[in-house]
């Protein structure tokens, strides 16, 4: 396999070289499994945007309170770490914001997939859920905070229920899919191997709707995440949304750069977390 | 074991805002127990209709499906008790053509289906699963999951599957259908081996003549709009099968001479359809 010109490994992750199947194809413009991952350039851009960042502050182009120092960020981040931030620690920032979607994410789910389920094997629940479904779910979950704030106030079952809302139906719709998406031919087969009404629900179709439950759970998640942050913006004493928008008040931009940064870490986690426990959980997904 | 009867079968669908299609115009057949009926004929014949039908997951516009208990004689009478089917159950076992499996179940798990559903003993389970997956060549693939092997040896969990249930009757449609033409000849051989150790009474619909000719006893030929039965054939093929080289039988001019008389009678059905279609 190994001819005189192969390049090595390392060129190859890199993508400054085509692996030895994509080297072989004569058709690459076109082809998007020929187009290699390029993480030489990726690497460069990233290097090069700190570059970028750490000469226009220390050269002063421009003012710290519209972007601030490399240096002033990571000063501000042990001074987050150790004394917290408001008298409440950073990763009690972090921590509560989390707790506040995965709650409204689980309560979502316990309510939504049973009622996604209904939807998806009777007509009444179908008939009686639709119009509220359709009605509601092109709301953005953001629209709802002033009847919230009216309705429950600005304390922690407020947000909670916000976020419930959100993902609220994310999930039913996720799990109706599921059920839709079943293939007549399982559950006829099911059926004719003996299986009751029951048996084919909890054999045969639950299973089936897992994997689409399971992008309803990750698309859940994200679009809480971004809730749940705007949320705090509006109205809230802890949680990085709060942070960050308190952080502007006192002109503290490292603390909103800081912010910002981690909020999209944990986005990006969440995501990448929800892929593993998926690959994990539900390996049948498409192989149907 | 049971006798299976359609009786006077006729299917009727109206599509709102259309005509009604006659799918299927009084079908009448009988299957004594241990037969193998192979049912051929062109797209739209509804020849998987009656299979669905005979499944009980369609009820006919009008006729009937019986089963007969030959086993247990009506008192005063030389039939057995006869009871109507009515909806799917597990004496009429089905054999899909492709993605009837579990893909969240391994290769074992959706064999053990049908007797865990009954709640029969875990142990006795076993022991049934592990012959039949002996039986079907698959022993070594029992903790797979379903969806890492390839298409035969999917169809050949499906029959481990359906006989694990040990039904009355097994119904298939198409189920070589997708597989390519080598494995098609392969399970056929496995099929006939697998329909004489279980004396099962099959029905298999298939849109292979040669198939149909090869597993049949009997032939049936439909015919489309309205589905009816056109001609039906006894074959010997099948007996022999199980002694001479399924290629051999398949070169005999006996075979190939009612292949092509099948074959042009298709031919002709498709023509007119068509004819009808541009006229």
């Amino acid at each position: 396999m190994s001819d005189r010109n192969s390049p090595s490994s390392l060129m190859i992750w890199l993508g400054l070289a085509d692996n030895s199947f994509t080297r072989q194809k004569t058709v690459k413009f076109g082809d998007a499994s020929a187009v290699n991952s390029g993480r030489a350039y990726g690497i460069i851009t990233v290097l090069l945007l700190l570059v970028l960042w750490w000469i226009s502050t220390s050269f002063g182009w421009i003012k710290p309170i519209y972007w601030p120092s490399f240096g002033a960020v990571f000063s501000r981040l042990n001074q987050l770490m150790v004394e917290g931030f408001r008298n409440v620690e950073l990763w009690e920032h972090v921590s509560i914001s989390v707790y506040r979607v995965l709650s409204g994410v689980f309560y979502g789910a316990i309510v939504g997939v049973p009622l996604g389920l209904s939807m998806g094997l009777s007509s009444v629940a179908r008939g009686m859920f639709d119009p509220i479904v359709e009605f509601i779910r092109p709301i953005p979950p953001l629209a709802l905070i002033p009847l919230i704030i009216l309705w429950f106030g600005i304390d922690e079952f407020a947000k909670i229920f916000l976020l419930f809302l959100a993902s609220l139906f994310i999930m039913t719709i996720a799990a109706r899919a599921g059920v839709n998406s079943v293939r007549i031919s399982k559950v006829h087969a099911a059926y004719s191997l003996g299986a009751s009404k029951l048996q084919v629900l909890t054999r045969v179709i639950l299973p089936n709707a897992l994997p689409e439950m399971f992008t309803g759970l990750r698309t859940a998640m994200g679009v809480c995440w971004g809730t749940v942050v705007a949320a705090e913006l509006v109205a809230a004493d802890k949680g990085v949304g709060s942070m960050i928008m308190i952080a502007k008040n006192f002109l503290q931009t490292d603390t909103v750069v800081i912010g910002i940064i981690i909020i999209g870490l944990i986005g990006f986690g969440i995501e990448i977390l929800m892929r593993i426990i998926e690959a994990k959980l539900v390996p049948w997904r498409g192989k149907g | 074991m049971k006798a299976l009867t359609v009786e006077d079968v006729s299917m009727i669908f109206t599509v709102p805002g259309g005509e009604p299609v006659h799918a299927l115009q009084n079908i009448n057949l009988r299957l004594e127990p241990g037969e193998l009926v192979s049912v051929l004929g062109p797209s739209g014949c509804g020849k998987t209709t009656l299979l669905n039908i005979v499944a009980g997951f369609l009820s006919p516009t009008s006729g009937r499906i019986l089963l007969e208990d030959q086993e247990h004689k009506e008192p005063d009478a030389d039939v057995g008790v006869i009871s109507e089917v009515k909806g799917p159950g597990a004496d009429r076992g089905m054999v899909f053509q492709q993605g009837a499996l579990f893909e969240w179940m391994s290769v074992e798990k959706n064999v053990a289906f049908g007797p865990d559903v009954a709640g029969k003993p875990k142990k006795q389970t076993q022991e049934v699963v592990k012959n039949l997956l002996e039986t079907v060549g698959l022993k070594d693939f029992a903790k797979k999951p379903v969806y890492q092997l390839s298409g035969g040896m999917q169809q050949r969990v499906a029959l481990a599957r359906c006989l694990a249930n040990d039904p009355e009757v097994i119904l298939m449609d198409e189920p070589l259908g997708a597989l390519d033409a080598l494995t098609r000849e392969k399970m056929q051989g496995l099929m006939l081996q697998l329909w004489k150790k279980t004396a099962k009474t099959i029905i298999l619909i298939t849109h292979s003549v040669e198939e149909a000719l090869f597993l049949g006893e009997r032939l049936i030929v439909m015919a489309p709009r309205p589905g009816r039965i056109e001609k039906e054939y006894r074959l010997p093929f099948a007996d022999q099968g199980l002694t001479q080289s399924p290629r051999d039988i398949k070169a005999s001019p006996e075979f190939i001479e009612k292949r092509e008389e099948i074959l042009s009678m298709i031919w002709e059905m498709e023509e007119e359809i068509m004819g009808r279609a541009e006229a």
